[in-house]
């Protein structure tokens, strides 16, 4: 994920081609010219960039599935709302906090990095030849930001559902600037941009399970604790009330939405595609990907049934989503038996930790809580299964880590908006629905009340 | 005349319609309802919580008759959305006072 880390396995890219004279071009059938290497490195990121986009529409329809018809609308401007926003946040701040090259405001390469530089991403120029490249041994700058500012909006993505149904519009959105402008990219930093988790802890962390849906899990959890359950969610004798949600139909696309964009996001974390070995990994990579969303599916459709008597869709949905989380952090290494068992693992977590945060009074409507957070956690830690340099305190202190560093920084900013402008609709508005009551707009006007 | 008000289990609903056409009923009015009986509703999972259901979806037939129509299409009614499962339904006979076809004004037995 960042260019530094790259240089190993960019590195054999840029070694083998020297073997061909630049003049006579790639020898057909054995290596790629450094033109070509960096045509397929920025296309790689191109192609997972797009696809990493797309999730926003499975967010989008995953939880306008788990909401229920009279939040839709809100629940969709949320999501369009926060996309478009992390969009400016990460291009004004947060791409150069991210990816400091270096120029540290707070720490170094060497000694560790805390935080990066400030100011907004800047691109090559237009037209450019290979010796005006940014980086010319690998990849576009303008390919490595718009593939990087997607995972980005991915975590913010992940804090909408949590939330649903109950939050005001406007301070959501303030959250959502504050953790795409500075939280998300100063954690990221710290191991994609070099900084200390990288250089001083060893941590692997492939494309995020952490980093990106940890993050977004700990911002929701903070959010849904400061936020408190929706009206009538918890009984004062205990038990829960469902609400289910408005269209399963939705949600199931969402959910294959999601994981097809996941192949933009762990396939594309490989960062490199010119080389024989970069394009192989790729492909293990997408087909462990694959796996292991399957592999938290069928978890999930097999306990239901043993728990319940009955599958539940939208912990299948769910299951499908936290084997993806699973893989995140190790999408390359395992076996496609591995990565199916870890992916298992992942819906198994799924299918307690819904019902474990109902007993706890935490409200989130959509999962996210479990899907992100704990099969995050869960995903981080399965990297010492297969990936033999990784060490467990090099995986588990930077959880420990990024975990307090964002669940506080998000509490205490929850607090502050709670306090200046307030983060929860009234009583009134909340029962008669965020759409009508803060919008004034039905998602299904023509449906009749009942 | 009479009406006779029967609630039953929706999936019956086609098979009484067919039975009662076959008996001479020329018209029926259907609604979709939800409601509870003796079986008085039973318990689901959404996400782990088990919640209960206390209204059960039924079908709601209206149909007015001659008077002497009556118990033949309570009979057939009964026999037809019988399953000997609890929520069968209920069926229900009413006196009515008159009837009126809109399009021409004919009244009461002629009207149906």
């Amino acid at each position: 994920m960042n260019l530094r880390t790259l240089i190993p396995v960019a590195g054999a890219a840029l070694v083998l081609p020297t073997v061909v004279l630049a003049q006579d071009g790639p020898v057909a059938g054995v290596n790629a010219s450094t033109d070509t290497v960096f045509i397929f490195n920025s296309l790689l990121f191109l192609v997972g960039g797009f696809l990493v986009f797309w999730m926003a529409a499975g967010f989008a329809m995953l939880e306008g599935g788990l909401v229920r018809s009279k939040n839709v609308t809100m629940q969709m401007t949320k999501n369009i709302g926060l996309f478009s926003l992390a969009a400016i946040a990460y291009y004004l701040i947060g791409y150069n906090l991210m990816y400091p090259l270096g120029s540290w405001s707070i720490g170094s390469d060497e000694a560790g990095g805390y935080l990066g530089a400030f100011g907004p991403a800047v691109l090559e120029a237009v037209g450019i030849t290979s010796d005006a490249a940014d980086d010319y041994g690998y990849a576009s700058t303008g390919s490595d930001f718009f593939f990087q500012l997607m995972f980005c909006a991915t975590t913010a993505s992940i804090v909408s559902g949590a939330l649903a149904e109950r939050i005001k519009l406007w301070p959501f959105l303030i959250f959502t600037i504050i953790l795409t402008a500075l939280i998300y990219p100063i954690q990221a930093s710290w191991k994609w941009g070099g900084g200390f988790l990288d250089s001083q802890r060893g941590f692997l962390d492939f494309a995020g399970s952490t980093g990106v849906h940890s993050v977004g899990g700990w911002a929701a959890l903070a959010g849904a604790l400061i936020l408190g359950p929706r009206i009538g969610k918890y009984a004062a004798d205990g038990r829960v009330t469902p609400m289910p949600g408005s269209n399963l139909a939705l949600a199931t696309l969402g959910t294959f939405i999601l994981w097809l964009g996941w192949f933009g996001f762990n396939g594309g974390s490989q960062l490199a595609m010119g080389t024989v070995g970069d394009v192989a990994d790729v492909s293990r990579i997408f087909a462990n990907t694959n796996t292991a969303a399957a592999g938290g599916a069928i978890a999930a459709l097999v306990l239901t049934q043993i728990l319940y008597k009955k599958v539940d869709l939208t912990m299948v949905l769910n299951g499908a989503l936290a084997g993806l989380v699973s893989i995140t952090a190790e999408p390359l290494t395992p076996s496609l038996g591995a990565a199916t068992l870890i992916g298992a693992v992942g819906g198994v977590i799924v299918v307690f930790a819904v019902p474990f945060l109902d007993k706890m009074k935490i409200d989130d409507v959509v999962g996210a809580i479990p899907v992100h957070l704990f099969a995050g956690i869960w995903g981080t830690l399965a990297v010492l299964l297969t990936n033999p340099d990784a060490t467990l305190t090099g995986q588990l202190v930077p959880i420990i880590i990024v975990g307090l560093f964002v669940f506080v920084v998000s509490l205490v900013v929850w607090i502050v908006l709670k306090g200046i402008m307030g983060i929860r609709v009234d009583e009134e508005a909340e029962i008669n629905g965020l759409d009508m009551s803060e919008l004034g707009m039905e998602a299904y006007p023509e449906f009749s009340k009942g | 005349m009479k009406l006779i008000i029967a609630a039953i289990k929706p999936f019956k609903l086609e098979e009484v319609r067919e039975a009662l056409t076959s008996v001479g009923v020329r018209g029926m009015m259907v609604t979709e309802i939800k409601g509870f009986g003796s079986q008085s509703g039973h318990t689901e999972i959404y996400r782990g919580a088990e919640y209960a259901v206390n209204f059960v979806p039924k079908v709601k037939l209206e149909i007015v008759v001659a008077d002497g129509m009556a118990e033949q299409v309570v009979e057939t009614i009964a026999t037809t959305a019988k399953t000997d499962k609890i929520g069968d339904g209920k069926i229900f006979v009413l006196d009515v006072e008159s009837a009126l076809r809109v399009r021409t004004g004919e009244t009461n037995d002629d009207a149906i």
